[in-house]
């Protein structure tokens, strides 16, 4: 099928900004720096562009909502931390066609009229923030990326901000908080960023796959964009495939394409093995059994079988995974990552973590893994973020879909587990989790 | 008393300008200075703290948010091995072992000489190259198994030994 976003991808010429220029490369920001800034709002927004960061909210909806004429400046910001477990995606659009995401974020502040960028990268992607730097650069000798962008009196400066090494940082809220020199604490909603964001300036967040799709939707327009995916969710995702596939990868694919089909498009199941379950969206996201893979991928399907599209990260586990075991590595995980900002989520998250591996050594009681869903049940929707909501949603669905092999787990096991922070005990389970 | 070389000075007053708030630099400003002076001492938080005339509690608070800035908890070579989900299912349990053999220390511990800390982290990201590690702030190394992770290790310390 035809692509949007990853046609460079793997190619070591899409650097050069020379290159990326004779293959059309920067003719749509030509093209939209004619164009009223409220049109290209209005052409987003037909496009049915929904945001690829997580929670797939309509983005030219969005940008509609940043108030013009408050006399303030308007920022927008590109998250590019990607810290959701299984997410790897946004690395190659850094890494392979940085001057992809130049292209759309220009076009974006264009339209949001906005004359300052930033891109806020993990702390983690020095490489990586090497090859956007790169192609800022050049973007910037070129007269895209500066004073009176190609005569057209639009000025706009990019700045890379890195970060530290925090996941909640990718929260967009947090996010601000991190770029303005603070400690990466979310923020309450309302006022929502759109009004009050970046030094209390109008602000926009968008992850970088969103942005990368912004050149072809401008350039071919939205009709060529809805050719791809559903009505709602018009458009292709870029899906990082991992766990027990043959060619684990990042496959760029219609929204809607089958779970299954996916898989196979990733190789099929590594070893020839059986499928016992998929994470279809990142960490996050409710697992789906074997038996619930037969699914489109797009958010609203994804949504009506209780789980989500999230960021895109599809983790497949085949027959030999011990649930137990993938569990309590989310529940570590969650328990490390909580801001500690809001009692139900950092008590709530260090609890479960603690009770999963008290499961996982054999320790745990059938009564502990239902009082695990008294403590989600007081971590959802009572907090500053959907962090603690996010928490809840593998515990849950684990629990729920896999009970019997904790309820085994509770009865039978006697691995021991090691305190601090190595993982479990490589003695029972040699090659996989 | 330390202060930044003339070139990191001229950084510095660049990073300075990308933002309307002076302390709002105090991310890459910490960057900076760990670039330069490796450890972020005490001398040099105040130091980052009277640059930017921000408070020292608030460049102390800031630095113990996030995990990456070293205050001294870190060796001068950070191995960092991926202990969440998509590393875990291809392995990532028996790489960490491996390492942990090669260095002779657990993961969060570090080498007793100062040289070599070991950390199993979250997903960095990789998880297609999985299981992957990272060595400072160099480019992931991916797909590895035991015994290539030992060998990166082994790499390494020639490296560090001249
Ligand atoms: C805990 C948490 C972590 C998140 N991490 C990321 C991230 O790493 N990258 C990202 O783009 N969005 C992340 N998001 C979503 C952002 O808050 C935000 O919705 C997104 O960046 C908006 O961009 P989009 O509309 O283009 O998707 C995260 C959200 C939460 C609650
Ligand atoms: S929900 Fe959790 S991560 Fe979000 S602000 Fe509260 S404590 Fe922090
Ligand atoms: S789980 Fe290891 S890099 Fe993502």
């Amino acid at each position: 099928m035809s692509t949007i976003i990853s046609h460079h991808f793997g190619n070591p010429q899409a650097i050069d900004i020379g290159w990326y220029q004779s293959q059309g490369g920067y003719k749509a920001l030509e093209g939209a720096l004619k164009k009223d800034p409220s049109h290209l709002i209005e052409t987003v927004k037909a496009s049915g562009l929904r945001g690829r960061g997580g929670a797939g909210f309509p983005t030219g909806l969005k940008w509609s909502f940043v108030p013009q004429n408050t006399g303030k400046p308007i920022y927008m910001c590109v998250n590019a931390d990607e810290g959701e477990p299984g997410t790897f995606k946004d690395r190659e659009i850094l890494t392979w066609d940085p001057h992809l995401l130049i292209e759309g974020m220009i076009i974006s502040c264009f339209a949001l009229r906005s004359n300052v960028s930033y891109i806020y990268i993990r702390g983690e992607y020095r490489y990586e923030a090497s090859r956007f730097e790169q192609a800022l650069k050049q973007a910037k000798e070129k007269g895209f990326v500066g004073k009176n962008i190609l005569g057209s009196g639009f000025d706009l400066d990019i700045h890379v901000h890195m970060g530290a090494g925090a996941y909640i940082c990718g929260e967009e809220t947090s996010l601000l908080n991190s770029l303005e020199g603070k400690r990466g604490y979310p923020r309450l909603k309302p006022p929502f960023p759109a009004v009050e964001g970046l030094f209390q300036c109008p602000t926009i967040v968008n992850n970088v796959e969103t942005l990368a799709n912004i050149p072809f939707i401008v350039s071919q327009g939205p009709e060529a964009f809805r050719k791809f995916g559903t009505e709602k969710a018009p458009g292709t995702r870029l899906f990082a495939i991992s766990g027990h596939v043959s060619k684990p990868g990042v496959y760029e694919r219609n929204i809607d394409i089958n779970l299954l089909s996916l898989i196979e498009e990733a190789g099929g199941m590594l070893g020839g093995k059986k499928l016992k379950a998929v994470i279809p969206g990142g960490a996050s996201s409710a697992v789906l059994k074997a038996d619930e893979c037969n699914i489109a991928m797009d958010f609203d399907s994804l949504a009506a079988a209780g789980s989500m599209g999230g960021s895109g990260a599809v983790i497949v586990m085949d027959e030999t995974t011990c649930m137990v075991r993938a569990l309590r590595i989310l529940t570590d995980f969650f328990a490390h990552e909580s801001c500690g900002q809001c009692t139900p989520c950092r008590e709530g998250s260090a609890w479960i973590a603690k009770v999963i591996r008290r499961v996982e050594a054999g320790q745990g009681t059938s009564a502990e893994l239902d009082m695990l869903f008294d403590i989600t049940d007081n971590m959802k929707g009572k907090t500053v973020c959907v962090f603690s909501d996010a928490t809840a949603a593998p515990v849950e669905s684990f629990i729920t879909k896999f009970r019997s092999e904790f309820e085994a787990k509770v009865k039978t096991s006697s691995v021991a587990v090691e305190g601090g922070r190595v993982l479990g005990s490589q003695k029972i389970l040699p090659t996989v989790v | 008393m330390i202060t930044f070389s003339e070139q990191s000075e001229k950084q510095f007053q660049d990073i300075v300008s990308r933002y309307p708030r002076k302390d709002a630099a105090l991310l890459p400003v910490l960057w900076l200075a760990q670039h330069e002076f490796s450890v972020l001492t005490p001398e040099v938080r105040a130091y980052v703290a009277q640059k930017l005339d921000v408070s020292l509690a608030r460049v102390e608070s800031v630095i113990s948010f996030y995990t990456m800035y070293n205050t001294g908890q870190y060796g001068t070579c950070h191995v960092q091995v991926c202990r969440n989900i998509s590393c875990q299912l291809r392995g990532g349990q028996e790489v960490l072992s491996a390492i942990e053999q090669e260095l002779g220390i657990k993961a969060g511990q570090t080498t007793e000489d100062g040289r070599y800390t070991l950390s199993a982290v979250e997903c960095m990201g990789a998880c297609g190259g999985a299981p992957a590690m990272q060595i400072n702030l160099d480019p992931y190394i991916e797909n590895l198994t035991p015994e290539k992770a030992q060998e990166e290790i082994r790499k390494v310390k020639r490296e560090h030994n001249h």
